[in-house]
């Protein structure tokens, strides 16, 4: 069986890659490309550690297979610091203690810039909703969203 | 194991028609990779059709919506007219899973996926919605309460696949909506879920309505007996009553790690109310 | 060492206390950061396990020549390949457990004991090899029936899981073997005489269902083995030396040839505080002649990894009038699993630890199911007693109109009370903690229909245990701090301020790192609220010998003695100022390192003694659906007694990761189990924790009794904030609702259910279309 030959563009750089019909792009991130940013919590699409963006959508990458990505755009939490300027969520994130021990910190990342991306003015409801597919057991979300909100109101005021 | 993405309907359709082995269709995939992942189905050959035109467009169609089966829940929300026409069907799609759920997750995956619980199912339903097929034998079209005909078990022959819905013509007064009961606030399949749509006249009469309702059934139920009961009312308190009373003999339950039987039934009623009421603020708005 | 210490605290810039950014933060908020699953060796094999599909079976036969035959195959293991252990009790985390229970829970002997025991495992070129392999070992078992609910598990015929367990704790010694491990009993005074005083008495009886501790990162290990019989392991664990203890033991190294490092721990919550993959793959790798990697799947994580008890609690609780109480007492019966080790003890010693009662008798049974062996999860055992409880008083309160906090405070346990377990208190915090929350405008905060507000009080001791820090001052002035507990959430941080102020040198120029088991001496693992209250007692330690020791080099430098310099603010300085000796700082001192003596540096070695326990309080307003049985939160605060909050964000985080968990415990979390002894929610989906929009801000005040006995007055605070939640939101929902759950979770359908049985489930009046999604506006 062979295996599918895929070029795509992660993080802005272009990539190419072989893999199975089976292999998720999570897969492909972590074992063939080396982004290990991207974390598997469950496979299943319920926790929202593997989240990127695909186009610009935020996507689990748990549930998008390798071969589908051909010509696509990804952005991975690797992706997300200009150089060595972090994005404004990453710094409020630092500043908020908003993240513990720090593994679904990189999906919340994503979905939380993949927020702000589309709307600048987020209420905490909508915060909270966007965000419900990432799933946290140490922090009990409270200094997540303060550290988006902050970063809106930041991004706001340019 | 297979990956094909055709780019043309009748590529799609002879790859499916001429699998030898297990075949399924790729939308969104996230039902079909949770699957894959834990070994529930081994298929063959995935054919992704996403690169098919027609099950990627929304377009005006002789006053109603044709909406691609691969058009994304998110996709539905951006796209501000469907989702002024319908927004018991967007909501709908928009409650399937969660944010990056809506980023992939299709309205044809949801039904052809053939479970009870699919979230847009009921919105489809209730909105009288049009499933348009494609097969060896060429295309029909089936109303969308036919395509599910139990748990996993779908009217469509080998070879078929679903190429988008088309959401008829909506009269002036008409409003829709859907409501799911789940357990938290977001991420659980819906233990009970209601869709109505229906249409008032001039002076708040319902004149025309149909109901929907999913988890409560071995699939999503059209329960004209609901309708019936608030045509020709202003869905006050006595209709509403019956309203719920009609959605509540409808249900046919399981106990399940998600509700009892008595639960489902119970909120199938409430729930159903609650989203006739809702339908008709929005008819009233229109 | 002294029991009482004095501090440094008269310094230009003080770090304890303030909310620096934590070291490891950019790592982890860049991707950069690796936990288990994120490392690779070259040459790495697959590491896959088979795992039991029966609660309960004989093992009749394993034949493994298929899988090892399949090309891609490296090794195979069973139970031959692990010696059998004698028995010997080991703690693990605040619990105990036993060698000879420890291998077969790693693999399975004689019998299987729930669905997801390990059976065999392969280590094999590929995922998909590794697979296959599984699906060729053939295992013959002989199906016994199961049983799982801990009174069934208690009945005189239930199934048998052990020949030799005999109960320990009852008088006559038991002749027949059953599943109840053991009995124990606290208490003081006289319980009969207590409840024959009392005005009031109240007895409720609960059930609670299991719950997992739901870290987001699933167990993982890599181990790479050499011929000389050492192996090297990367885990994610919350203590590499018990990982390499048990390691070394079950596979019959040398502890000095096991060199583990911890990686980055995505969450852990007491669940990994015991092994699972690391013996199979030092074992596999051992075989293969190649590393080894393992990863759980989530579904294997809720099989196969340690999740709490169910349990079923009695509780009776004897008040006078006026509001004392009388007489307390409780009988805990706990799930442990598939061996012996339930939660039982804590259990029974946190149940009425808040409360200062003459008479006081708490019973406890750890009693064995066919589920998977418990581990620890957060304040293990505190939580379901004192739910329990803590729902008791609240009755006692509405029965004798006493309002619900005040009634805490007239019965507080405070310094000097005598805890029903046994000890004195020192200073404590709870009266301050119930002040705290009743004076919050929360508390006064009017309520619409169908919301009710509830209170509860919780308390977890705490430990100290052994402790290594070891400290360098660079050549250019920089700290190297090394710790040995894993960090899992902010600890670095936390040691990093206490450092710097020890030393007086900025906060970015101490870099801490967690040692591996080969660079730092012996650490107990991170759990039981230790790592912050014993590392910062060892950087104290490890700090004043580098202080002695730059004095002591100063005095040689200016030919004085070392009695006429002292260390203040960062710099050594002559006692009586002097021309010739001008003050230097550690960075100064650094350069002459070579010079004075060598290279400077400090180890504190210890058994840290006196924690001290914290008392927490938590206020939550809920509103129920009466149409639905949905629960919403709709506002939180809570108090907890910190000691000495050493960074205040992660002491906050601490306290708000632990009330969501315990909100998820009490409205949505449990085990299902189906009549086949099989799960039913192995996967998040249906496995319901909380996420973002089902809970508000949690407001988190921290209180600060100093514990005496820490030089900063730290006392751990991870454990005790789950501790109330289930109780507060369970008093709060009688209040809004008029019934008292007894069960949990409290679950929509049971709310509903209850709710139905008193014909309250009306629309509330005026709306037609309360509840549905919240994101919608309509």
């Amino acid at each position: 069986m062979a295996k599918h030959h895929v070029t795509a563009t992660v993080n802005g750089d272009e990539v190419e890659f072989l893999c199975e019909t089976e292999e998720t792009l999570l897969d492909v991130l972590r074992d063939q490309l080396h982004l290990t940013g991207s974390k598997e919590g469950c496979s299943s699409g319920d926790c929202g550690a593997c989240s990127v963006t695909l186009d610009g959508r935020l996507v689990c990458s748990c549930l998008v297979l390798g071969c589908e990505v051909g010509g696509r755009s990804i952005q991975t939490i690797e992706g997300m610091a200009a150089g060595e300027r972090l994005h404004p969520l990453q710094q409020k994130f630092l500043e908020h203690a908003a993240l513990q021990c720090g593994i679904c910190t990189p999906g919340f990342l994503v979905a939380g810039k993949a927020l702000l991306d589309r709307n600048r003015e987020p209420t905490e409801t909508e915060i909270r909703y966007w965000l419900a597919g990432n799933l946290c057991r140490c922090t009990g979300y409270d200094k997540i969203v303060k550290a988006v909100m902050d970063t809106a109101a930041e991004m706001r005021r340019g | 194991m297979r990956y094909e993405a055709p780019e043309s309907l009748d590529t799609a359709v002879a790859l499916l028609a001429g699998a030898k082995g297990d075949a399924r269709v790729l939308a969104g995939g996230t039902d079909l990779l949770v699957q894959m992942r834990s070994d529930v189905v081994e298929p063959e050959l995935i054919v992704d059709i996403k690169k098919v035109p027609e099950t990627r467009a929304i377009a005006k169609e002789n006053g109603g919506w044709r909406v691609g089966a691969a058009v994304t829940g998110a996709e539905l929300r951006e796209h501000s007219e469907v989702r002024a026409t319908w927004p018991g069907v967007v909501e709908a799609a928009n409650l399937i899973g969660s944010t990056q759920i809506q980023g992939r997750a299709t309205m044809g995956g949801n039904l052809c996926n053939g479970s009870p619980a699919a979230d847009s199912v009921p919105a489809l339903i209730a909105a009288g919605a049009i499933a348009a097929v494609a097969g060896p034998k060429g295309r029909r079209e089936i109303p969308v309460e036919d395509v599910m005909i139990g748990p996993r078990k779908l009217s469509l022959a080998k070879g078929e696949f679903l190429v988008s819905f088309f959401l008829p013509p909506r009269p002036k007064g008409s409003g829709d909506a859907y409501l799911r009961f789940i357990p938290r606030t977001e991420m659980d399949i819906a233990v009970v879920g209601a869709g109505v749509n229906l249409t008032v006249d001039g002076s708040g009469v319902v004149t025309a309505a149909r109901v929907s309702l999913g988890a409560v059934a071995a699939k999503v139920l059209l329960v004209p007996d609901a309708a019936q009961a608030i045509v020709g009312s202003r869905l006050d308190a006595p209709a509403q009553e019956r309203l719920e009373a009609a959605a509540r003999a409808a249900c046919r339950p399981i106990d399940d790690k998600r509700g009892t039987v008595e639960f489902r039934t119970q909120v199938a009623g409430v729930l159903t109310r609650r989203a006739a009421l809702i339908a008709l603020e929005r008819a009233r708005g229109h | 060492m002294a029991d009482t210490f004095t501090t440094t605290f008269d310094q230009a810039q003080s770090y304890v206390g303030t909310r620096t950014v934590r070291p490891d933060g950019l790592d982890k908020v860049t991707g950069r950061a690796r936990f288990a699953a994120d490392f690779d060796l070259p040459g790495q094999l697959v590491g896959r396990v088979l795992r039991s599909p029966h609660p309960h079976a004989r093992i009749v036969s394993i034949d493994t020549s298929k899988a090892e035959a399949l090309p891609g195959v490296k090794a195979v293991i069973t139970r031959d390949d692990f010696p059998d252990q004698s028995s010997e009790f080991v703690p693990a985390g605040e619990m105990m457990m036993n060698y000879r229970d420890v291998v077969r829970n790693v693999l399975a002997r004689e019998k299987v004991l729930y669905e997801g025991h390990a059976v065999a495992a392969v280590a094999a070129t590929s995922v998909a090899i590794a697979k296959k392999a599984l699906k060729l070992i053939d295992v013959t078992y002989e199906v016994l029936p199961h049983v799982i609910e801990v009174r069934e598990a208690m009945a005189p015929n239930a199934p048998l899981l052990h020949e030799d367990l005999f109960t320990v704790g009852v008088e006559p010694k038991p002749d027949r073997p059953s599943n109840v491990a053991k009995r124990i009993e606290i208490g003081h005074g006289d319980i009969d005489a207590g409840f024959a005083k009392a005005d009031v008495v109240v007895e409720r009886e609960f059930n609670t269902a299991p719950v997992h501790q739901g870290y987001i990162e699933p167990h993982a290990a890599l181990a790479s083995t050499s011929e000389d019989g050492s192996a090297e392991i990367w885990c994610t664990t919350q203590g590499h030396f018990i990982v390499r203890a048990h390691c070394a033991r079950l596979l019959g190294m040398d502890i000095g040839k096991v060199r583990v490092t911890a990686s980055e721990i995505g969450g852990g919550f007491g669940g990994k505080t015991v092994v699972y993959l690391e013996p199979l793959a030092v074992a596999l790798s051992k075989k293969a002649k190649r590393p080894v990697k393992m990863v759980m799947s989530r579904e294997e994580v809720f099989k196969s990894s340690g999740p709490t008890s169910g349990a079923n609690v009695k509780v009776k609780i004897g008040a006078k009038k006026d509001g004392t109480f009388v007489a307390a007492w409780a009988e805990l019966k706990y799930q442990a699993g598939a061996f012996q080790g339930s939660p039982v003890q804590p259990g029974v010693m946190c149940a009425f630890a808040p409360y200062d009662i003459e008479n006081v008798k708490v019973i406890g049974y750890d009693v064995v199911s066919n589920r998977p062996k418990v581990a620890a999860y957060r304040a293990p055992g505190a939580p379901i007693s004192e739910f329990a409880v803590e729902s008791v008083v609240d009755e006692i309160a509405k029965k004798l109109d006493i309002d619900p906090v005040e009634l805490r405070l007239q019965n507080a346990a405070h310094e000097g009370t005598k805890a029903a377990y046994g000890p004195k208190f020192g200073p404590i915090g709870l009266e301050e903690t119930l002040r705290s929350v009743k004076k919050t405008d929360h508390y006064t905060t009017p309520l619409q229909p169908w919301q009710g507000r509830g209170v509860a009080s919780g308390f977890w001791f705490n430990i100290g245990g052994e402790t290594c820090v070891s400290i360098t001052v660079n050549e250019d002035g920089t700290v190297s701090l090394m710790a040995g507990t894993p960090d899992i959430g902010g600890l670095r941080a936390s040691l990093a301020n206490v450092a710097a102020d020890e030393l007086g040198v900025p906060y970015d120029k101490v870099r801490p790192i967690i040692g591996d088991t080969g660079s730092v001496g012996f650490n107990f693992l991170t759990g039981g609220s230790r790592s912050a209250f014993s590392g910062s007692m060892a950087v104290v330690e490890a700090a004043k010998q580098i202080k002695d020791d730059l004095c002591r080099r100063a005095a040689k430098l200016w030919e004085m003695q070392p009695d006429q310099v002292e260390f203040v603010n960062g710099y050594v300085k002559p006692i009586k100022e002097n021309d010739k000796a001008k003050p230097m700082s550690v960075a100064d001192m650094a350069k002459v390192a070579g010079k004075t003596g060598g290279p400077i540096g400090g180890v504190g070695r210890i058994n840290a003694q006196g924690a001290g326990p914290s008392f927490g309080t938590h206020l939550v307003d809920v509103e129920v659906d009466p149409e639905t049985g949905r629960v919403t939160i709709l506002r939180y605060t809570m108090a907890q007694d910190a000691g000495k909050a050493l960074h205040p964000s992660y002491v906050e985080g601490q306290f708000q990761g632990g009330a969501a968990q315990g909100i998820g415990w009490a409205l949505n979390e449990e085990y299902i189990y189906g009549p086949d002894g099989k799960l039913q929610n192995a996967g998040f989906l249906d496995y319901r924790m909380p996420v973002a929009s089902d809970v508000p801000m949690i407001d988190a005040i921290i209180v600060e009794v100093p514990n005496p006995r820490h030089p900063y007055g730290v006392r751990g605070v991870g454990e005790t904030p789950i501790v109330p939640p289930m109780a507060a939101i369970g008093n709060a929902i009688e209040q809004a609702t008029g019934i008292r759950f007894s069960e949990l979770p409290m679950s929509p359908p049971k709310v509903l259910k209850a709710l139905k049985e008193k014909g309250l489930n009306k629309p509330v009046t005026g709306t037609g279309t309360n509840g549905g999604s919240g994101k919608h506006k309509h």
